[in-house]
């Protein structure tokens, strides 16, 4: 009888020790050999580029390794160059399925460093607009996890329901990805009109669309075949591993940051932390499900609470176009201008005077003024040019925060250095799914190959998150 | 709440003494400085106690403060969490640029690995007994670890081909 022959295949460039040997089956005596197959960087089923490199016997996974840092572009030190408001930019592009998530992390970070408050409707706008992400989020997991395993008619109503979401979005920031829309203080931009009948219409239709989903789904038997019992892990080693968010809950870990450490005005509503049992791909997907419809829940109470903002205010100021009023302040007639409201550009709508008391602090050393007192008063234009000009700026004090919002992944947390200057000193982020990804060769050993890609779906890895 | 009524803060000063560096609260963040020599065991005792049953550890991370000219250069901070008492607790641990070295908490806590990797990659602070500290975010042959201070935002490396 042959010897099984022992080789070192070639694994990572960067020496992944892999050693594959020829081993004997007990029950056959036929010799076997593992083989190594690379999964991504560039394969559809990898959301966002990744590599998986599995040891394969067979269909079965025997071992793992993953290779991240494809999508590195350096946040953590592009943040430290620029000004405090300037890292918004790059936080829309950390988890860009819900960049406003980010946007306020980070926003609270510095708020919190800051030690200010912000007005209360800015602080329901933030709730809104963070729940419709996750909504959003949890459909961009939900839809190509089932594709992925066939089921093309729930991508594409997936896909149609996010739709609805994304245009109310992106009637409030202007953007359908790169929002930008938090500031330090507040937010942008006032609520368009018509946002409420909006967002309660989007809402119903999404949950129309869950309960579609549901039934094409959860009682499935292909699905839950595939699904139940794959990827399982405990309570303990889900807690040691850093899992948050939906994978944590799945496990029967009820924490929530929304509820743990309530932030903006998450503890005048009312919701559910969904959990699971099991820790396996079937509960996460169950988790998220109910999410949404959880979020549906905050988000109608939250309009329901919301103060009312100067849309609602009768009296319309006169309007005048931009370039009138810069002129008029030129030639020194200033006495009508704080009165006036401009017909501003379509990026600044709603961020004009009358709108700025509701959604923006009124601590002159971070909010930024509105247009009208910029091109029309000299407060307003030194107050702009202390918060934007080179040199000057917001100045946190000096010290550090660590503050965590729950992303739609789980634990979103932005820790925070600051020595007094206009810069960020550090700035780090907690990737949610950073900690999620390194539990991937722990999840997948011991199924077939083609557990991976339903396993690897429900952890809903964001390369832009984790990789930064 | 005051760092004093920090149910770890009481603890930890009674095991570690004057390993303690300094204990304060800023902006509601109770933060513990420790010596390095002690970083292991007081995670230790912080994760095992069962009062205190600081389960998750949430963030590992290090800061270069080349910038306020502090001497050790370096900290290593974790951020820990206790589900059980819902409390959060930061350590922060200092390092000097000269011997950059602290032994890992991998066997604490399996979310320590791939952090410990983005801190040696980022900062070159090596985790001692780390089972597989090599590069993450960025490629073997990059030189020098990027999140340093003294490491020019703008320098430019140059791309790396196929192996063969």
């Amino acid at each position: 009888m042959a010897q099984p022959r022992s080789l070192v295949s070639y694994g990572a460039r960067d020496g992944m020790a892999m050693v594959l040997e020829d081993t004997l089956d007990p029950t056959t005596g036929l010799r076997m050999r593992s083989m190594l197959l690379n999964m991504g960087p560039s394969h559809p089923a990898m959301h966002g580029v990744i590599r998986i490199i599995l040891q394969l016997e067979g269909e079965k996974v025997v071992d793992a390794d993953v290779e991240i840092g494809y999508l590195h572009r350096a946040f953590e030190k592009e943040a430290e160059t620029v000004r405090w408001h300037q890292v918004f930019p790059y936080t829309d592009r950390l988890n860009y399925v819900s960049p406003l998530i980010n946007n306020v992390g980070y926003a609270l970070a510095v708020e919190k460093l800051l030690g200010i408050d912000i007005p209360e409707r800015a602080k329901y706008i933030r709730v809104i607009l963070c729940e419709l992400s996750r909504i959003f989020d949890h459909l961009t997991c939900i839809g190509p996890m089932a594709m992925e395993m066939g089921a093309m008619t729930v991508f594409l109503y997936c896909m149609k329901a996010r739709e609805w979401v994304q245009e109310v979005i992106e009637d409030v920031t202007g953007a359908r990805l790169t929002v930008s829309y938090c500031r330090i203080g507040g937010v942008k931009a006032d609520l368009p009109e018509g946002f409420r009948e909006k967002t309660l219409s989007a809402v119903s239709r999404v949950e129309e669309v869950v309960d579609e989903v549901d039934r094409l789904l959860t009682r499935n038997r292909i699905f839950y075949d595939r699904t139940k019992f794959v990827g399982v892990i405990t309570k303990e080693e889900a807690i040691s591993y850093g899992f948050t968010g939906p994978l944590l809950r799945a496990t029967g870990v009820e924490y929530d940051v929304r509820k743990a450490h309530p932030y903006l005005v998450y503890d005048r509503v009312e919701f559910d932390i969904p959990s699971g049992a099991n820790g396996d791909t079937y509960d996460r997907y169950l988790v998220r499900i109910e999410e949404i419809r959880q979020s549906a829940r905050i988000i109608r109470q939250a309009l329901d609470q919301m103060p009312p903002g100067s849309v609602h205010v009768k009296e319309v100021p006169e309007v005048v176009p931009g370039w009138l009023m810069v002129d008029t302040a030129k030639v020194g007639k200033t006495s009508r201008l704080p009165f006036l409201r401009v017909a501003a550009d379509p990026t600044l709508e709603g961020s004009q005077k009358d709108f700025a008391p509701y959604v923006r602090s009124s601590e002159r050393r971070v909010s930024l003024p509105p247009k009208e007192d910029v091109y029309g008063n000299i407060e307003g234009l030194m107050n702009h040019f202390m918060l934007i000009m080179e040199g000057n700026g917001i100045r946190p004090p000096v010290g550090e925060t660590y503050m965590a919002v729950e992303g739609a992944n789980g634990e979103l947390g932005f820790y925070i250095v600051s020595d007094g200057t206009d810069r960020a000193y550090r700035v780090r982020v907690r990737p949610p799914c950073f900690y999620l990804m390194q539990a991937l060769p722990r999840l997948i050993r011991g199924h077939m190959v083609a557990d991976v890609i339903p396993i690897f779906g429900s952890i809903n890895m964001i390369a832009g998150e984790q990789d930064r | 709440m005051a760092a004093s009524e920090h149910p770890a803060v009481s603890k930890l000063r009674q095991a570690f003494g004057d390993k303690i560096l300094d204990v304060y609260t800023f902006r509601g963040d109770t933060v513990v400085v420790l010596d390095r020599s002690v970083n292991v065991e007081a995670c230790q005792l912080l994760r095992d106690d069962p009062d205190l049953r600081f389960d998750f550890l949430m963030d590992l991370t290090a800061v270069d403060y080349l910038g306020f000219g502090r001497v050790p250069r370096f900290e290593v901070v974790y951020n820990l969490y206790s589900f059980a008492n819902n409390l959060r607790l930061r350590l922060r641990v200092p390092v000097p640029e000269e011997d950059p070295v602290i032994r890992t908490v991998t066997h604490l806590w399996k979310a320590a690995n791939w952090a410990e990797r983005e801190v040696w990659d980022m900062f070159g602070i090596r985790f001692e007994g780390h089972p597989n500290l090599k590069r993450i975010l960025l490629y073997e042959e990059f030189q020098g670890h990027p999140l340093r201070k003294d490491y020019p935002v703008n320098k430019r490396q140059p791309l790396i081909g196929p192996i063969n």
